[in-house]
């Protein structure tokens, strides 16, 4: 069992909790991966290392609340446990010194980014970072990732904090200014906006890698569920992954595949409707 | 009846033949198919052990079972004693007795087999690691030996693992077994379906281990959580016994389409997560109206018949060669075809065909005949000219098999590997590191729980020569 030692709401269905696991936190490295399930039965949930404290032997995860299996884990309270956190999983980010470098992080995806950026700006880097979000609650971590960022960049689909718009035209404004332009960029969001990111920067020639989330179990490389299409070839997201160069990777089918379970995820959703409607 | 019966008297007696559950209700369950036989069964079934002298049947067990002994007492209506000298000598009867390969191992061998029927062994075994599972309370515990002061960690809580910790800890070593997953057995959990190896065998026999002492810590994977060198700081010994946990992908077009699998995520959703047999599991599997499995091994046919009980119509073995060549075990071919399973040889897949919405739709054949033997003995299967032909299938099962799983392996430069990333091993299991052991199918590639556990056996008495 993995004590839970604190859990708040960060964003409308997304917490932040810091779990007690000292293998996991002494051995973490930024970009990798824990497997949580908050008890017998559930499903195994991928969830990207946010932080780690070493010497007091914790690990922050982000969780998203969308599926039963992420509420239950969403649902535990401070003192309460986890029964199963393996890890760390996946190949850590390639951190080096390359200059000036643009964190683009989309809804949860930005906690998804948020170990990467401090990484990248411990290793001496300039960091651009721009969140994005449906609007204003959506905006996670602005103020934890201006700790180091040069700049924090803020867009709102519907305007209501920072500017009005998509990731991508911050970027492409970047892009355009010499004195902006990135050397390198890492994007983790929802699949459509890694890829208009990596499409945008594919012209400039400038190494884009990307953060993948596809359905996964083990988490070892084992089942092979996990698959992804890089440059024509299969790789394994929770092994060879979760990074990869956002140029060779095949959107469409990451796309395809993640709808795979959605009339299950549906059956699921209905059923805890009907749940709901007969409990009083 | 006793057993003071004449050799004449024991050769007259047949074969006992193992109940199972109605082919066409077992198909629509995950019950046990096999239902174990019953006492008069199984002792009747002993005493046509000719207790020869010659024991060939002991030779050809891996992991060297008395099974004469075990037999002969068996047959003598003695089962305490029969459960001591097989457990004595098997750290998982229980699971040996469903699914060793006993047909080409010990029963083989038997002297009965040259003319008529081998002795049941498998079956013989089954019932008496049931019996003294059932019967636990009566029987006394095995001495805790004087502990050695010694501590061994075991990498992989599957056959090999659990067998070198089980003979480890009954010469008085402190073991700890570290599993990546969160449930103990390895492959006997993932891979092996409930209705061969139900999951509460698995759950006594692990216990049992637990009960000598053998500690197992669940998600821990090393060469993640903990590094090979943190376990040889920490251990005075190291077996890794990690299994070949990696699928050997398929190559051909719309391998990635929905409904597509590789066996080890098929099974895993639906033997290790759940998924399938109760409406409320958290874990989706896709049932599929037209299963088509690709491969016809052992783990092909759990695939199949899994699909079977899932509700598939059509539920297929796709396989280039003809049914004599399928590796599979006879009883599960027999099992699989008693429960509607179609067998569609000398077919090689060329393409899985999606429809409009990125869904398997149907496989794109080539019909193949066999032409001249190949390298492995077996007739090469060649294709016949022109014959394609496209399969329905929904869903798409690869059970071609599964290499070494590089996750511990790529952390450990100096630990040595053969072309195909296994762990090379010397008899015994010592690897290029010294204090390091190694078993199963990480060094063998895809090879039989038994084997596993036979590596498993012959490691921890190296390991135990090497602490002593």
């Amino acid at each position: 069992m993995y004590e839970v030692l604190s859990n708040e709401v960060l964003a409308p269905d997304l917490h932040r909790m810091e779990i007690r696991a000292p293998r996991i936190a002494a051995a973490r490295r930024p970009g990798q991966f824990v497997i949580v399930r908050a008890d017998r039965g559930e499903e195994r949930i991928p969830l990207t290392i946010g932080d780690a404290d070493g010497e007091a032997g914790t690990i922050t995860i982000f969780v998203q609340a969308i599926g039963g299996s992420t509420r239950k884990i969403a649902a535990v309270p401070p003192g309460g446990a986890l029964r199963d956190v393996a890890g760390p999983l996946g190949m850590p980010t390639e951190i080096e010194k390359r200059g000036r470098v643009a964190c683009i992080g989309g809804g949860v995806g930005t906690a998804v980014l948020y170990p990467l950026a401090k990484a990248l700006a411990e290793a001496g880097n300039e960091v651009t970072t721009v969140i994005g979000g449906r609007s204003e609650p959506y905006i996670i971590l602005a103020d934890e990732l201006a700790a180091f960022s040069r700049e924090v960049l803020i867009t709102t689909e519907d305007g209501s904090l920072g500017r009005r718009g998509f990731v991508t035209s911050e970027l492409e404004a970047m892009l355009a200014d010499p004195d902006r332009c990135p050397q390198e960029v890492f994007a983790v969001g929802p699949g459509p906006m890694m890829r208009a990111v990596a499409e945008m920067t594919r012209p400039h020639g400038i190494k884009t890698m990307v953060s993948l989330n596809p359905i996964m179990i083990d988490g070892t490389g084992m089942c092979g569920g996990c698959r992804v299409e890089v440059g024509g070839e299969s790789k394994f997201a929770c092994v060879d992954g979760p990074e990869f160069d956002g140029h060779l990777v095949d959107f469409d089918t990451l796309a395809d595949r993640l709808t795979m379970y959605r009339d299950h995820e549906e059956a699921c959703r209905i059923g805890r409707t009907q749940e709901r409607t007969v409990t009083p | 009846m006793s057993n003071n019966l004449s050799p004449k008297e024991r050769l007259a007696i047949g074969r006992a033949i193992m109940p199972a559950q109605d082919p066409e209700a077992r198909s629509r369950n995950f019950s046990e198919v096999n239902l174990g036989l019953s006492l008069e069964q199984a002792v009747r079934e002993a005493r046509r052990c000719l207790d020869c002298k010659s024991r060939p049947c002991v030779g050809g067990c891996p992991v060297n079972v008395s099974i004469p002994e075990f037999v002969t007492a068996l047959a003598e209506e003695d089962l305490p004693r029969a459960a001591a000298i097989l457990r004595g000598d098997n750290a998982l009867p229980a699971v040996c007795g469903r699914v060793c390969p006993q047909e080409s191992q010990c029963e083989a061998r038997c002297v009965r087999g040259a003319r008529g029927e081998s002795v049941a062994i498998g079956n013989l075994e089954r019932f008496v690691a049931d019996w003294a599972m059932a019967h636990a309370d009566t029987l006394p515990e095995p001495p805790r030996p004087p502990a050695s002061g010694k501590e061994v960690a075991v990498v992989g809580c599957g056959p090999a693992g659990l067998t070198a910790a089980g003979e480890l800890a009954r010469k008085g070593h402190a073991v700890t077994i570290f599993e990546a997953l969160h449930d103990t057995g390895g492959v006997l959990r993932y891979g092996i379906p409930e209705f061969r190896l139900p999951k509460e065998i698995i759950d006594v026999e692990v216990s049992r281990l637990t009960g000598q002492g053998v500690e197992i810590e669940c998600n821990v994977v090393i060469g993640k959580t903990l590094t090979l060198q943190q376990l040889r700081e920490d251990f005075d010994a190291v077996f890794i016994g990690n299994g070949a946990g990696l699928p050997t992908m398929l190559g051909i077009g719309g391998e990635n389409l929905k409904g597509v699998y590789a066996a080890n995520e098929y099974l895993t959703r639906i033997n290790l997560m759940g998924a399938g047999q109760s409406p409320d599991c958290p874990t989706p599997v896709i049932r599929g109206r037209r299963v088509a499995v690709i491969g016809a091994g052992n783990t092909a046919m759990d695939c199949v018949r899994t699909a079977r009980r899932l509700g598939a119509e059509r539920a297929m073995i796709v396989y280039r060669r003809s049914e004599a060549e399928m590796p599979a075990r006879i009883e599960e071919i027999h099992h699989a075809k008693e429960e509607g399973v179609e067998f569609v040889m000398l077919t090689s897949p060329l393409e899985i065909l999606g429809d409009d919405g990125g869904w398997a739709a149907a496989l794109r054949c080539q019909k193949m005949q066999l032409g001249e033997p190949d390298d492995s003995g077996r007739r090469r299967p060649v294709p016949v000219a022109g014959e394609v032909f496209d399969l329905e299938a929904d869903v798409v099962v690869n059970a071609l098999g599964t290499r070494a799983n590089p996750l511990l392996t790529a952390t450990v430069p100096e630990l040595e590997l053969n072309s195909w990333g296994n762990i090379e091993a010397q008899e015994g299991g010592a690897t290029s590191i010294p204090g390091v052991f190694a078993g199963g199918d990480i060094v063998r590639g895809g090879a039989t729980v038994i084997l596993a556990m036979g590596d498993g056996k012959r490691a921890a008495e190296a390991i135990h020569a090497r602490l002593s």
